[in-house]
């Protein structure tokens, strides 16, 4: 297929679409997925074509829907949960961290959970507390669950397309503020695999790890930052279980500095583990601490204003690198 | 004891096999009783065992009617709903010991067995953890037009917990080939139903989702039975059902429990509501066995049961290096050791 212009909410959309007349096993189920067509509008009229028994609009009973899915994949379906906001996770947090995750190793090894659980999180809707979390941590902290989370329109269709070919329970978290986001994709064109990260940009003073929405924030202070001289690369990671490791270290070894950017809050997330591992594992390259930022460890307001400044932005983003790397710019 | 009058008052039932829920309940009794006494030769490596003595009713009678293919989620006290579906009472007890030749190679234990060659998708050490399975193994059973229903068995303890109501009320609105089996037996851990709930008639609620609903008492494994029949035949039909067995939990709530929150007097009217001696004098009163031949029938489980315990204190404990296994697909890579990891670390250095 040639070139073509896409959102990232029609790429997800495409996804489900062809993974379901690929795959007449894959369902999906969810508060509001069928006449309403999704929260988002990501299964848009897909019960058009694939009816009311494989699209399946559920009553708001998050740990049921969550339950069903588990009980679905065991009996041969590959479902694809949605849960409209991850604000809700809590709510199926058994289902998800006692039941998906622990089944396989539980009984065994006998049985997996192929189920995709599809949600959505992040700021930018001034929607408030419980509908505007990052709450990837939780899962990243849950062994037994995949997580990915994409960043850009290309990786939304080929990500999802790939999760619903996992043996293991993929939790998929779209950011609610790039649905919109447009890029000109082939997707036909070969992805780069599962489990691999993606470097969006090299240079060789700064290693820059993220994922998700603030990679563009990141690209956009990276863009700055060569403007005063200093190249950074900059490490998309789409998914953080399985986490490429390898790619983060030969370039942090090479660089000698890393920061690492996400939105979720600061204290025991997932910025903490990535500034862990990069402390342990490349102690010796350092040239100074990892320097994290991410969200305020405070809950999200509804005010745009204090919204946005609870989350890291561009400018933070280019701050704190012009400050890491002060002596240099200095020079 | 059993009242004689209960018995001959006993309807005549001419579509169940009493011989043989008899022998399927003496072989849950005599397991159970062996499971405890795993424990007390400590043998056995779960901490939390849960007894279903008294509640040998509510597998048999139910599971009697359940066919291969049929997928069920089971409680912390499932040992008896699981033999009653054909488990091996080796492997099963070998589980309980956490030895490899258990049915999850020593992973799961009594509270996390599971085996999906006969359709169990699981005990479950979360009350209520179970039933949603049930709904999607519901939809994959219509998806794939296999005609098998899926049922989820749990105790009284589990209508506290709102994904039950979440259940119910999906399998009622879409249909689905689901029963919901409620063994209630007086209590969730140490507390009696009616100091849980205002309303103690359980299946009023399912009604309340459009279920059909009924309550039957687990004395009689022939009324349960009958009941079961009724309501596989109609979810199998789509018309998801949830049935009640009132029973008596006879012993504590795990194994070290003395039952301090309830007195002697209890126990002992409790226990008279003995489904296993109920059938037995039911069975002798029919005049469709005599006593010889129950004591021998009695004397061969024993037997069967006796070897569980053999067999499972010769068995090895999973290897470590099967630690790492199944926390993802056979395919995947296994995840780093902390030691290995650690040590990866410090020799940089």
């Amino acid at each position: 297929m040639a070139l073509q212009e896409l959102t990232y909410r029609d790429a997800l959309r495409q996804a489900l679409i062809d993974s379901m007349r690929e795959n007449p096993d894959v369902i999906i189920m969810g508060e509001e997925v069928g006449r309403y067509g999704g929260a988002y509008a990501v299964t848009k009229e897909l019960i058009k074509e694939f009816g009311a028994e494989r699209v399946i609009d559920t009553p708001i009973s998050e740990p049921a829907i969550i339950g069903a899915a588990v009980g679905a994949a065991m009996a041969g379906l590959r479902p694809v949960a949605e849960l409209m906001y991850v604000d809700f996770i809590g709510m199926t947090m058994d289902q998800l961290g006692n039941q998906a995750a622990k089944i396989r190793y539980m009984f065994g090894g006998q049985i997996g959970v192929p189920m995709v659980l599809r949600t959505q999180g992040g700021t930018g809707r001034s929607a408030g507390a419980q509908h505007s979390q990052s709450l990837e941590a939780y899962v990243m902290h849950t062994p037994g669950l995949r997580l990915a989370m994409p960043a850009t329109v290309s990786d939304a269709y080929h990500l999802l397309r790939m999760a619903l070919t996992k043996p293991d329970p993929v939790v998929f978290i779209e950011h609610k503020a790039l649905y919109t986001m447009k890029e000109t994709v082939d997707l036909d064109a070969e992805p780069l695999a599962w489990g691999k990260s993606a470097v969006r940009r090299e240079g060789k003073d700064l290693v820059i790890v993220t994922y998700s929405r603030q990679l563009h924030y990141v690209m956009e202070a990276a863009k700055k930052l060569s403007a005063d001289g200093i190249e950074a690369t900059v490490i998309d990671l789409r998914t953080l279980n399985p986490l490429d490791f390898d790619t983060i270290r030969e370039h942090v070894e090479r660089a000698g500095r890393a920061m690492v950017v996400s939105e979720s809050v600061m204290t025991a997330g997932v910025a903490a583990e990535l500034s862990a591992r990069i402390t342990e594992e490349c102690f010796d390259y350092l040239e100074d601490p990892v320097v994290r930022v991410a969200g305020e460890d405070i809950p999200i307001s509804v005010s745009t204003a204090l919204e946005t400044g609870s989350v890291p932005g561009p400018q933070l983003i280019l701050e704190t690198a012009r400050k890491l790397l002060g002596a240099r710019v200095a020079a | 004891m059993t009242k004689p009058e209960a018995i001959h008052a006993a309807p005549a039932r001419p579509n169940t096999d009493l011989p043989q829920l008899y022998r399927t309940m003496r072989r849950i009794r005599t397991f159970e009783e062996r499971v405890g006494e795993l424990f007390v030769r400590g043998q056995s490596a779960g901490s939390m065992l849960h007894l279903s003595i008294g509640e040998e009713s509510a597998a048999a009678g139910f599971c009697a009617h359940m066919q291969d293919g049929d997928t069920f989620t089971t409680h912390h006290r499932g040992h008896g709903i699981f033999l009653a579906r054909g488990a091996d009472p080796n492997r099963m007890m070998a589980e309980i010991g956490g030895k490899e030749a258990g049915y999850c190679h020593g992973k799961g234990g009594s509270m996390h067995i599971a085996d999906m060659g006969l359709g169990h998708l699981g005990a479950n050490a979360i009350v209520g953890g179970g039933i949603p399975a049930i709904i999607g193994a519901g939809l994959a059973a219509r998806h794939h037009g296999t005609g098998k229903i899926s049922v989820a068995f749990f105790g009284d303890g589990a209508t506290g917990q709102g994904i039950l109501y979440e259940s119910m009320n999906m399998a009622a609105l879409w249909r689905l080939p689901c029963v919901f089996v409620c063994i209630n037996n007086q209590y969730g851990m140490g507390t009696r139903i009616d100091q849980a709930t205002a309303n103690a008639v359980l299946h009023e609620r399912a009604h309340a989702f459009g279920l059909v609903a009924e309550t039957v008492d687990g004395l009689d494994v022939e009324a349960v039975a009958e009941a079961a029949e009724r309501l596989v035949a109609g979810a199998r039909e789509g018309r998801p059902a949830f049935l009640v067995v009132d029973c008596y939990r006879f012993y504590g709530h795990a194994r070290k429990d003395k039952s301090p929150y309830r007195d002697a007097t209890e126990e002992e009217t409790g226990r008279q509501k003995d489904p296993v001696a109920f059938a037995r004098a039911a069975l002798l009163e029919r005049g469709l066995a005599d006593a010889a031949e129950l004591d021998a029938l009695d004397a061969q489980i024993d037997a069967e049961m006796d070897a569980t315990i053999d067999f499972t204190v010769a068995q090895t404990e999973p290897p470590l290096s099967t630690m790492f296994r199944d926390v993802y697909a056979p395919e995947e890579p296994e995840p780093e050791p902390v030691r290995v990891r650690i040590d990866r670390i410090l020799a940089r250095a």
